[in-house]
């Protein structure tokens, strides 16, 4: 019997033949990675009584939910994160200015590679898995116990397989790809996720960050995409001179297999307060007033998705009464929006284009909302007051629907204005 | 290894917003514990006693790596069970040395205020009260262990990566 990608990922790195579904496994992983929260919040200091790191070289620690520091306790926090770097030796340290959002920054500084192990303290590590490489969430606790010996227990999933067919039309992103999925199949509880099939090719690298880390929210284990020519490109042009790519055996046993024909697709929301089995397709909450509307985050904050709402605003304006904000997932992507003049572009339409952080999208930093208000974002969780007052609500979309929303100042089925001529 | 105690009941979808909200991230620990389910379940923390148990329903922990799971054990709950768990959460009880079950059917059985017991070695939840039994997963003997030594900070201290508190500071 064959294995799946995840399967073969933990088997190589806990130096086994093979590992199946249910099987507790100890792997040594090949980086883990921490960012502010773990050092800024009280009662979970564990890390300032560690003593030894075994491997301080797999260490990677960084700065971005709540970068540039918005009160004195995240700025305590940093000075913990650039204290423990020094002591322990930690080069790999990631510091505001040239800061990115975690799962931005393991894509673009080449952690997450084919084949790789990635141990991350953020829920949306998974996103890492655009990459070909097996990343999941942790907590605190086992990400001191990981940063200390640099290998951890994995309780090995059952994976579902999403089979993709066809090519995404006009006005659909992978966000789309993802709610689409959620809203249909609902969570994923107790499994690992894998795409496959000739559809995967037709999706930007991008999207496939985007699908990943929102996998997080249907309760996934791992989520996977295999290595194509698309990302072998992509690693090329990043510098990578060597890759360890993965593929699942042919003979590899899934939970389940789900057949996904992306040319089908139209673009998809998420209602409030939770997203699986809770999305529809745009066009049915069409009209619906949004006070502030959010392009970014670990799941869209990319170039295309900067581009996409720069081509749809471009000569226009923002709603009245309607906040639009845009917040790049990395210092890098930010120059290089600033260099494409797609900052200039959006900040005439009355976009406000913020520095790269995790922000408004965990509640915690800029652009949060007050009670009763609606926010449309493109971010990654619409949990009940998630983005700010109690009773205020969180709706999410891809950034095709953001854009086109923003200029209306409702919920807008973004096919309808890119009919016209304009590329989304 | 078992926990006895009285049960809080809680429902589906218990997501880690609820248990740990943004506005605690910069609180004490103690006002950590007071926010905990403070916008589903208002005054709910300052009710628990020590040694209670809480029972819930699917998906709990959905969410975020915050530590949720260690504020629950603060709040003095001796652990939990649930039908089923976010994977990150219920790796974060493990890591804390919270015990927690998972346990497919199991809120049916269980009314608020009624006794229950887990056994975490066998994987039942127990009502005192009723009789009735639920049977969950068993808890590896590594798990256990991690459980039994107060989670990873123990596990770090046997191992010598986390110096023992001098005894004077525990005097």
């Amino acid at each position: 019997m064959g294995m799946t990608m995840s399967e073969k990922i933990l088997a190589a790195h806990a130096g086994l033949p093979a590992v199946r579904p249910g099987d507790t496994v100890t792997c040594k992983v090949d980086w883990s990675v921490c960012h502010d929260m773990f050092f800024n919040v009280d009662g979970q200091d564990l890390y300032q009584g560690v003593a030894h790191l075994d491997h301080p070289e797999k260490c990677v620690v960084l700065l971005d939910h709540a970068v540039p520091a918005p009160t004195t306790r995240d700025a305590a926090g940093a000075v913990y994160a650039r204290a423990f770097c020094k002591k322990h030796g930690i080069s790999n340290f990631i510091d505001v200015g040239d800061h990115a959002v975690i799962h931005q920054a393991m894509v673009e500084r080449g952690y997450a590679a084919p084949g790789v192990l990635l141990a991350g303290a953020d829920s949306h590590t998974c996103a890492a898995g655009a990459m070909n490489c097996a990343a999941r969430g942790f907590g605190p606790a086992d990400i001191t116990y990981l940063f200390c010996t640099g290998e951890t227990w994995y309780q090995a999933a059952p994976t579902i397989l999403y089979r993709l067919t066809g090519a995404l039309p006009p006005g659909c992103t992978g966000k789309d790809v993802f709610l689409y999925i959620a809203g249909i199949y609902g969570d994923a509880t107790g499994h690992s996720v894998e795409f496959g099939g000739p559809g995967v090719a037709n999706l930007t690298i991008p999207q496939r960050q985007s699908i990943a880390a929102m996998c997080a929210e249907i309760n996934a284990e791992f989520a996977i995409f295999p290595c194509d020519k698309r990302l072998e490109e992509f690693l090329r042009a990043r510098g990578d001179r060597e890759s360890r790519p993965v593929a699942p055996d042919p003979d590899a046993e899934y939970a389940d297999v789900r057949e996904i024909d992306l040319s089908g697709l139209v673009p998809y929301i998420a209602k409030p307060h939770f997203i699986p089995g809770n999305c529809v397709p745009v066009a049915e909450l069409a009209g619906l007033p949004v006070n502030q509307v959010v392009l970014g985050s670990c799941s869209n904050g990319r170039i295309e998705d900067l581009e996409i709402a720069a081509g749809l605003v471009r000569g226009k304006r923002v709603a009245p009464g309607v906040r639009f904000l845009v917040t790049p997932a990395s210092q890098r992507i930010y120059l290089q929006a600033v260099k494409l003049g797609l900052v200039e572009t959006l900040a005439e339409a009355g976009a406000v284009v913020t520095n790269a952080t995790c922000g408004c999208c965990y509640g915690g930093h800029m652009g949060l909302i007050g009670p009763g208000e609606r926010c449309l974002a493109t971010t990654t969780r619409n949990f009940k007051g998630r983005m700010g007052a109690p009773d205020s609500e969180v709706l999410l979309c891809g950034p095709t629907t953001a854009a086109a929303s923003a200029l209306t100042g409702v919920v807008t089925d973004p096919r309808t204005l890119i009919k016209g001529g304009a590329q989304a | 290894m078992k926990r006895t105690g009285r049960v809080w009941k809680f429902g589906d979808e218990i997501n880690t917003d609820l248990i740990f909200p943004h506005s605690a991230f910069r609180a004490s620990p103690e006002e950590q514990c007071r926010l905990c389910m403070s916008d589903n379940r208002p005054g709910w923390a300052a009710q628990v006693q020590p040694g209670d148990l809480l029972i819930a329903g699917k998906n709990f922990g959905t969410g975020s790596s915050r530590p949720g799971a260690a504020v629950l054990k603060r709040l003095g709950l001796a652990g939990m069970a649930a039908e089923s768990y976010n994977g990150l959460f219920y790796r974060n009880c493990i890591g804390y040395g919270f015990a927690a079950l998972a346990a497919p059917g199991l809120t049916d059985l269980f009314e608020e205020g009624d006794m229950a017991e887990l056994d975490l070695t066998e994987g039942t939840v127990t009502n005192l009260r009723t009789g009735a039994v639920c049977q969950g997963n068993r808890l590896s003997e590594a798990m256990t262990e991690i459980i039994e030594a107060g989670g990873m900070e123990g596990v770090l201290i046997a191992k010598g990566y986390i110096p023992k508190k001098e005894d004077s500071k525990e005097m």
